[in-house]
């Protein structure tokens, strides 16, 4: 199968790969670069649980050729925390019990960050609206709304 | 969260730290930064990818499968059929005597459900055991299929499963568990009204986010070490040693972690072929399910019918409660002979009723198999019993909340199927719905107790 090169930045570290031809951005981020995650719960777009961003906005890994990815700066959940400290996403998530199998969870904080990154002030219908493509089957969505919610509240108390 | 002291304030100690106060889980530091290793996020080099060959059949004979295709495929390394499989039929629950086995792990002769595995591909990826799959010939001499559990408990219905030589499980106690309990016939002749209402269901998919599989690595000491998301770790270990002839010592599980299962993660599905897979080929082997095959290959909540023909007194009594249940396992057992014995325990509910018959039916369709889940075995049935109490109540006019209160366990009632009631608490349950539904009845029931000396 014919290798080409793909090249970008993850999570701020410069990555490159000799990948196969067509090989989707979720697999060559879980199988070569071991970046676990963003999860594959359906590899055909449906699920959000591969969701990362991608140069500033949300994408389904599962959908996005990782050839399409050169010179592309990637942020996924795994890079979130800084120096050992939790994102405020990543925070709400813990304190308002928005897990629970956590299959979800890397999705959810990835499209919820995109949301944040342009709307600091979301709506509950924001917020609804923003998860809409992400499927969560344990916690009944009502505490990840709710995290989305106060990390936006304790983002804007900080900005004060 | 506020905890209403007056409930059994003679065994309360109220010196509760934990309930009521939020406490981290330990599990989602790991969750909400990506570090939760599922089974999937191991990959090992030189992982081969398993693919299943399914029959596009409900229920038909196999003539012949012809692999010479498949096996010259770019990129194929094994294909696995019947004779492959060293115990190749089996039951999941025959680890606590419920037989005979009756499954096969890859058909052999017959398939009996469509999507039902019949020849399992290893390849170098994904994409071609996929296509070496599609290359796979079986030859089906296709059979009349039976889906509707009432006709395959007819007299000449198609027998889906050979292994039981009827279309239902045999119990020690004949055809279906049995429940009897006073005389249900003089009660219905005493009863003021007496209401039978059937209700069913289909089949209900878990739909976990994760799908269900298993990575699987040979030690290179006849060991095998399998990563799995299975939710019945032992189940599976010992089985997997059943199948493959295997001694435990031999199988390292790990798991644990579950990205979503309901009990739909509960059957022993893929450990055992990918173990059988990485054996034959000395390779990591990865075995995991497609949503597709999630969907509509891993077995779902079992599909149920049930009739209820209950005897009411005017004064709000049930005095008499007769009972059918049918599970549909599908073609297979699993775990619905257990599900369906589950159910004839429970169909009184928590209600005290004198007289009391049940008899609930294991049924074999060409229906995918079912097997467990949340509550599997009680959860129809008590759609079904609550939505009779509210048509009992309206029959008679009384309120739905009241009329439960008549009819609730007591501790020291005798259950229909001689188990004294002990530790209940539905009188008090209902008395904090009333309050926090808003939903007020009269006062004697506000002052019952589940104690029956209290009230
Ligand atoms: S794996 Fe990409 S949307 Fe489900
Ligand atoms: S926490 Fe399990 S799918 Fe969302």
């Amino acid at each position: 199968m014919t290798k080409v090169p793909v090249q970008f930045t993850l999570n701020g570290s410069e990555k490159a790969e000799f990948i196969d031809s067509g090989t989707t951005l979720l697999n060559a981020l879980r199988d070569k670069i071991g970046d676990t995650s963003p999860k594959g719960g359906c590899h055909q777009g449906t699920c959000g649980a591969c969701s990362v961003i991608i140069d500033g906005e949300l994408r389904l890994s599962c959908l996005t050729l990782a050839e399409t990815c050169n010179g592309a700066t990637i942020t996924t959940t795994s890079g979130l925390a800084e120096g050992g400290v939790l994102h405020p996403l990543q925070r709400a998530f813990l304190d308002t019990f928005a897990t629970q199998c956590g299959f979800c969870t890397p999705g959810m904080i990835m499209a919820a960050k995109v949301l944040l990154d342009h709307t600091p002030n979301p709506s509950r219908e924001d917020v609804v609206e923003a998860l809409s493509g992400n499927i969560c089957r344990c916690t009944g969505y009502e505490p990840i709304i709710q995290a989305v919610l106060s990390a936006a509240r304790a983002n804007s108390q900080n900005a004060a | 969260m506020e905890l209403r002291k007056n409930y059994f304030a003679d065994v309360r100690k109220d010196d509760l730290h934990e309930i009521g106060q939020p406490r981290p889980r330990s599990d989602s530091p790991g969750h909400v930064t990506g570090k939760t290793a599922y089974f999937a996020d191991r990959n090992f080099p030189g992982m081969l990818h398993l693919k299943m060959v399914r029959s596009p059949h409900h229920h038909a004979r196999i003539r012949s499968i012809d692999t010479s295709e498949a096996e010259k495929h770019p990129g194929v390394v094994k294909v696995l059929t019947a004779k492959d499989v060293p115990h190749n039929v089996y039951t999941i629950l025959i680890l606590i005597q419920v037989g005979p086995e009756d499954e096969t792990v890859l058909a052999d002769g017959k398939v009996r459900w469509k999507g039902e595995a019949v020849v399992a591909v290893l390849a170098e990826t994904e994409r071609a055991a996929q296509e070496a799959a599609a290359k796979v010939k079986v030859d089906y001499e296709v059979l009349p299929a039976v889906f509707d559990m009432e006709e395959a408990l007819k007299p000449g219905a198609p027998l889906v499963n050979e292994y039981h030589g009827q279309n239902y499980y045999l119990y020690d106690s004949g055809e279906c568990r049995k429940v009897r309990f006073g005389d249900v016939e003089a009660g219905f002749a005493e009863a003021d009204h007496v209401l039978e209402q059937s209700y069913q269901s289909s089949p209900i998919e878990h739909a976990p986010t994760e799908t269900t599989g298993c990575v699987v690595v040979p030690e290179g000491n006849d060991r095998f070490t399998c990563y799995t998301n299975t939710q019945a770790m032992f189940f599976t270990l010992d089985n997997t040693s059943i199948i493959l002839q295997m001694p435990g010592s031999k199988l390292h599980f790990v798991g644990g972690t579950v990205g979503g299962g309901f009990g739909g993660k509960v059957d022993v599905i893929v450990e055992p072929i990918a173990i059988l897979g990485a054996k034959l080929t000395g390779r990591p082997v990865c075995f995991i399910y497609s949503r597709e095959e999630e969907m509509q290959i891993s077995s779902p909540r079992a599909a149920e019918k049930v009739i209820i023909k209950d005897g009411v007194m005017k004064d709000g009594r049930i005095i008499a409660r007769k009972v059918t249940g049918y599970t549909d396992a599908g073609a297979y057992s699993r775990h619905s002979p257990y599900g369906a014995q589950k159910g004839a325990g429970h169909y009184p509910g928590p209600y005290t009723i004198p007289n009391v018959w049940i008899d609930t039916y294991c049924v074999y369709t060409n229906r995918t198999p079912s097997s467990a889940m949340r509550g599997f075995g009680v959860t129809i049935g008590d759609f079904a019993l609550e939505v009779q109490m509210d048509k009992l109540a309206r029959l008679i006019g009384m309120d739905p909340l009241e009329f439960r209160f008549i009819n609730a366990y007591r501790d020291g009632d005798m259950k229909a199927h001689r188990q004294p009631t002990e530790g209940a608490a539905l009188i008090e349950c209902m008395q904090e719905a009333s309050r926090v539904a808003n939903w007020p009845v009269a006062e004697k029931y506000m002052a019952m107790s589940s104690y029956k000396n209290g009230a």
